[in-house]
C-alpha cells in the first residue's frame, strides 16, 4: 500500500490533465516521472477517476516499455541493443554493466536504489552506435572502459 | 450500380458496414475468429481475408463495400494466407485437443481442418501457464488462447465490466485481469459470455459434471433435479432438434434414464418468485421507498450492482432467484423422508447460466446457514452428460416431471427470456385473470429484443412506470440516467445476458440471429400451449401457500439481508 500522500499528488496530477480518458497516458507518465515507477495502487485509482476500467489501463501501462511498476533507481541506464549497437558490440558493454552493478536480466535495480539498468529496441541514434543513455543524457561510441569510468563518475556525484 | 462482385457474382449492396456481411449474404460461410456482429469490428484474425482485382489482400470484416468492387473469396493466395495464420496460431497452441474441454465445438479446430492445415512445422516456444480456477462458473486457461479478443470487447462492450483485457505487446501479449489478478479477485459477474464468444477453451465454463455423476452413483443420496425455464428449447440444439423446440419432455425422460431420483419445473418456483415479489413491489409502492425495485433473478446482475451501483443493492428485491427459492424448498420437501429413509437429498439444478454456479455460494443463499443448491449444471454440460449415456435424445418418449412440482404457469416459464419476468409480474397484478387480459399483457412493450423497453400500467389510480433491460452495458447506462434523475422508475428488471437467459453462458453456443429468434419464440410458445397462464392460478402453489409454507415464506424465499 502506498501513502495518503500519493494519492494527494495523484489528484494534483489528474487535475492538471483533467479526467477525460485521452488523458491517461499523460497522468501516468507524470506520475512516473514524479515517484520514477509507476505505483500499481496509482494506476487502479488514475483509471477509476478517468472511468476507465481496471484492466484496460493495465493493458495501455504493460502495452509501453516506458512504464514500470517496480521502483527504479536514480540512475536509468538505457543499453541500446538495436541491430547497429548489436553489431557494434553492445553485449559487451552490457555485461560489464551487469558485472559492475551486480544485476542479471532478472534483477533490475541496484539495492542501493541507485542504478536501474535496462535495455532498448532502439534509441534512433544508430550514428552514435553502441550508444547508451543514463535518464535522459546520451552517451555515444560507449566501450566497456568508458562504462566503468561512468559509473565511478555518477557515484561519485552521491558521495 | 450499386453492387459488388463477389466470385464474378453480383451482390447488391444493402446497407451492410462491411464486405463479409456481403459475402456471407450470398451464402459463403468466411472462417473469422474475432468477428462477431454485435460487437466492435477488430480485425485481428485474418481469416476473412480476400483478394481483389489489383493482387491486394485485406480482411473483409473491416472494409467498407464500395459500389464497383471485385474480390475474390478463394484465390490461391488466400488460401495459402489463411492455411498459414492456423498453422501459426496452432504453433503456440496447447494442442492436447483429445481432453480439451471444447473438443468438437472448437472454432480453431473446426477451421484448422477446413483449410487444411494437417501439420505443424514450427515448435512450440511458449512457457506454460497457469490455470485460473478462482471463479466458480468460469476456467481460465491462457495456454490456449489464440488473442482474438473476442472475451475482451463482449465483457467491455456487451457487459460493461471490463474484468479482463490484453496486457504486454508482440509475442508477450496475453490476456487476463489487471496486474495478473485471479478472476475471482475482479468484478467478473460470472455471466459467462466470454465463454460463449471464445472460440478454443481458453475460457469455458467451470463443469460439475463429475460430482453429479458421482451423487447419483451413491446410493444413500436422493438426487432431486431442477430444470430452469430456458433449458427446455435448447437443449435440443445439440441432437437435431429442430432450433427453440420445447424439449422438456424428452430432457425429464433422459434425467430419469440417467439416474435422477426425482425432476422438477423451475418453473414452479418462478411462480412462487412472482408471488413474493410482487408482494414485495405492492408493500413498497404503498410506502413509496425503495423504488424502482430491481428484479433479483439474475445473479449476474446482483452481482454487478453490489460491485458497480451499490447505492442501488438495496432497490433489489430481497426475493432469492426461482433457483434460490426452490432448493430450500425441496430441501424442506424431503426433510422427513429422508430421515425415514436414511438418505441425503442433493439438489441439482440445470441452468442456462454460468452465473448460477458463484450464486448458490452466496452466504445471503443459505438456509440456516447451510447451502441449498448443491450443484448447478448449465445446459451444454447437461448435453455432455446425455452424450456420455449415448442416450438417442431426439427418439426419446416424452415423459412429464414430478408432483407436485411439475405444476407451473406459463407466466413462470416465460423467466427464460427477457420481459418475462415483468410479463409475470404484471398477470400476477392484473385484477381479471381473463383471456382477454393476458393479449393486453403481452402487447404492453415488454416483449422482443430491444435492450431497453418502457412500460406502464394502472395499478388502481397509481401509474407504475416499468423498465426491462438486458445486457449489463445497457444496465449501466440506464442506471446512469436513473442515478441523474432523467428517468424514473418503480419496477425495473435486468437480466445480465443480452435477450435474457435463453442466451445465458451455460446454452449450447453458435446460436446466431435466427437460433436467438426460434429460442424466443419457443419460450412464449411454451406459456401459450400451458395450462395454466397466470402464476397466482397454480393449484399447487395456492394449496402450499396454505400448508407447507405457512409462515416459512421468508425464511425459504429470501435472501438473509444482514450478510
Amino acid at each position: 500500500m502506498v501513502e495518503q500522500s500519493y494519492y494527494n499528488k495523484a489528484d494534483e496530477i489528474i487535475a492538471e490533465h483533467g479526467t477525460t480518458q485521452k488523458s491517461l497516458i499523460p497522468i501516468i507518465q507524470d506520475i512516473q516521472a514524479y515517484y520514477r515507477y509507476l505505483p500499481a495502487e496509482l494506476l487502479t485509482y488514475v483509471a477509476k477517476k478517468l472511468g476507465i476500467n481496471e484492466a484496460k489501463a493495465y493493458s495501455v501501462a504493460t502495452f509501453y516499455e516506458n512504464f514500470s511498476f517496480e521502483p527504479k533507481g536514480k540512475y536509468v541506464i538505457r543499453v541500446c541493443d538495436g541491430t547497429a549497437c548489436h553489431v557494434r558490440k553492445s553485449t559487451t558493454i552490457l555485461d560489464r554493466l551487469y558485472k559492475e552493478l551486480k544485476l542479471s536480466k532478472e534483477k533490475h535495480t541496484t539495492d542501493d536504489m541507485l542504478f536501474t539498468l535496462e535495455t532498448v529496441s532502439c534509441l534512433g541514434a544508430c550514428g552514435l552506435a553502441p550508444v547508451l543513455t543514463v535518464n535522459d543524457e546520451v552517451h555515444p561510441s560507449m566501450t566497456p572502459e568508458k562504462v566503468s569510468a561512468l559509473l565511478t563518475e555518477l557515484r561519485g556525484m552521491e558521495s | 450500380m450499386n453492387y459488388i462482385t463477389i466470385d464474378s457474382k453480383r451482390v447488391p449492396i444493402e446497407g451492410e458496414k462491411n464486405v463479409l456481411s456481403l459475402i456471407r449474404k450470398i451464402g459463403i460461410d468466411l472462417p473469422t475468429f474475432c468477428y462477431h456482429s454485435e460487437l466492435s469490428i477488430y480485425g485481428a484474425c485474418r481469416m476473412c481475408v480476400v483478394e481483389d482485382e489489383r493482387g491486394n489482400i485485406f480482411a473483409s470484416c473491416s472494409e467498407q463495400p464500395r459500389p464497383g468492387m471485385v474480390i475474390y473469396t478463394n484465390t490461391k493466395r488466400v488460401q495459402a494466407y489463411r492455411k498459414m495464420i492456423i498453422e501459426l496460431l496452432l504453433s503456440s497452441h496447447c494442442r492436447d485437443c483429445t481432453t480439451c474441454q471444447k473438443n468438437g465445438s472448437c472454432s480453431l479446430q473446426e477451421l484448422a481442418f477446413r483449410v487444411g492445415v494437417h501439420a505443424v512445422r514450427f515448435l512450440n516456444n511458449k512457457k506454460q501457464l497457469p490455470l485460473d480456477m478462482s471463479s466458480p462458473s468460469i476456467v481460465r486457461d491462457p495456454n490456449k488462447c489464440i488473442l482474438c479478443g473476442d472475451c475482451v470487447r463482449t465483457c467491455d462492450e456487451i457487459q460493461a465490466v471490463g474484468a479482463i483485457d490484453f496486457a504486454y505487446r508482440g509475442s508477450e501479449t496475453q490476456v487476463m485481469p489487471a496486474f495478473n489478478k485471479t478472476l475471482a479477485e475482479t468484478d467478473c459477474v460470472g455471466c459467462g459470455q466470454c465463454a460463449v464468444v471464445c472460440p478454443t477453451a481458453a475460457i469455458s465454463v467451470r463443469t460439475n459434471v463429475t460430482q453429479v455423476w458421482n451423487a447419483i452413483d451413491d446410493p444413500n443420496v436422493r438426487v432431486v433435479a431442477q430444470i430452469a425455464p430456458a433449458v427446455r428449447i435448447a437443449v435440443g440444439d445439440s441432437f437435431n432438434i429442430a432450433k427453440g423446440e420445447n424439449s422438456f419432455g424428452k430432457l425429464v425422460a433422459a434425467l430419469r434414464f440417467m439416474g435422477f431420483d426425482s425432476i422438477y419445473d423451475t418453473s414452479f418456483a418462478a411462480d412462487l418468485t412472482v408471488m413474493e415479489e410482487s408482494k414485495e413491489l405492492a408493500e413498497r409502492l404503498e410506502k413509496n421507498e425503495k423504488l424502482p425495485l430491481f428484479t433479483s433473478c439474475c445473479p449476474g446482475w446482483v452481482k454487478f450492482c453490489e460491485s458497480r451501483y451499490p447505492e442501488f443493492a438495496s432497490n433489489v428485491s430481497t426475493c432469492r432467484s426461482p433457483q434460490g427459492m426452490f432448493s430450500p424448498l425441496l430441501k424442506e420437501y424431503f426433510k422427513e423422508k429422508d430421515a425415514e429413509e436414511g438418505k441425503k437429498t442433493i439438489v441439482v439444478s440445470i441452468m442456462p447460466c454460468t452465473a448460477k454456479k458463484g450464486e448458490i455460494l452466496r452466504p445471503d443463499n443459505f438456509t440456516d446457514g447451510k447451502q441449498d443448491t448443491d450443484y448447478v449444471l448449465t445446459t451444454q454440460e447437461i448435453i455432455r452428460m446425455i452424450k456420455q449415456v449415448g442416450i438417442r435424445f431426439d427418439q426419446l418418449e416424452e415423459e412429464a416431471a414430478d408432483m407436485p412440482f411439475a405444476v407451473a404457469s406459463g407466466g413462470g416459464k416465460i423467466f427464460g427470456t427477457t420481459g418475462g419476468v415483468t410479463e409475470a409480474v404484471l398477470r400476477r397484478l392484473a385484477t381479471d385473470k381473463n383471456y382477454k387480459n393476458l393479449e393486453e399483457i403481452s402487447y404492453i412493450g415488454v416483449r422482443g429484443e430491444d435492450t431497453l423497453k418502457e412500460a406502464s400500467v394502472m395499478l388502481g389510480d397509481r401509474e407504475v412506470k416499468i423498465a426491462v433491460v438486458h445486457g449489463l452495458a445497457a444496465t449501466a447506462k440506464l442506471l446512469d440516467r436513473i442515478k441523474a434523475n432523467e428517468v424514473s422508475y418503480d419496477f425495473v428488471e435486468v437480466m445480465a445476458c443480452r435477450r435474457g437467459c435463453i442466451m445465458g453462458g451455460g446454452q449450447p453456443p453458435f446460436a446466431g440471429a435466427r437460433t436467438r429468434k426460434s429460442r424466443m419464440e419457443g419460450i412464449y410458445k411454451v406459456d401459450t400451449s400451458s395450462n395454466i397462464r397466470y402464476p397466482d392460478e397454480n393449484p399447487v402453489l395456492i394449496q402450499m401457500y396454505d400448508t407447507m409454507l405457512k409462515g416459512k415464506e421468508h425464511k425459504l424465499f429470501h435472501r438473509n439481508m444482514q450478510h
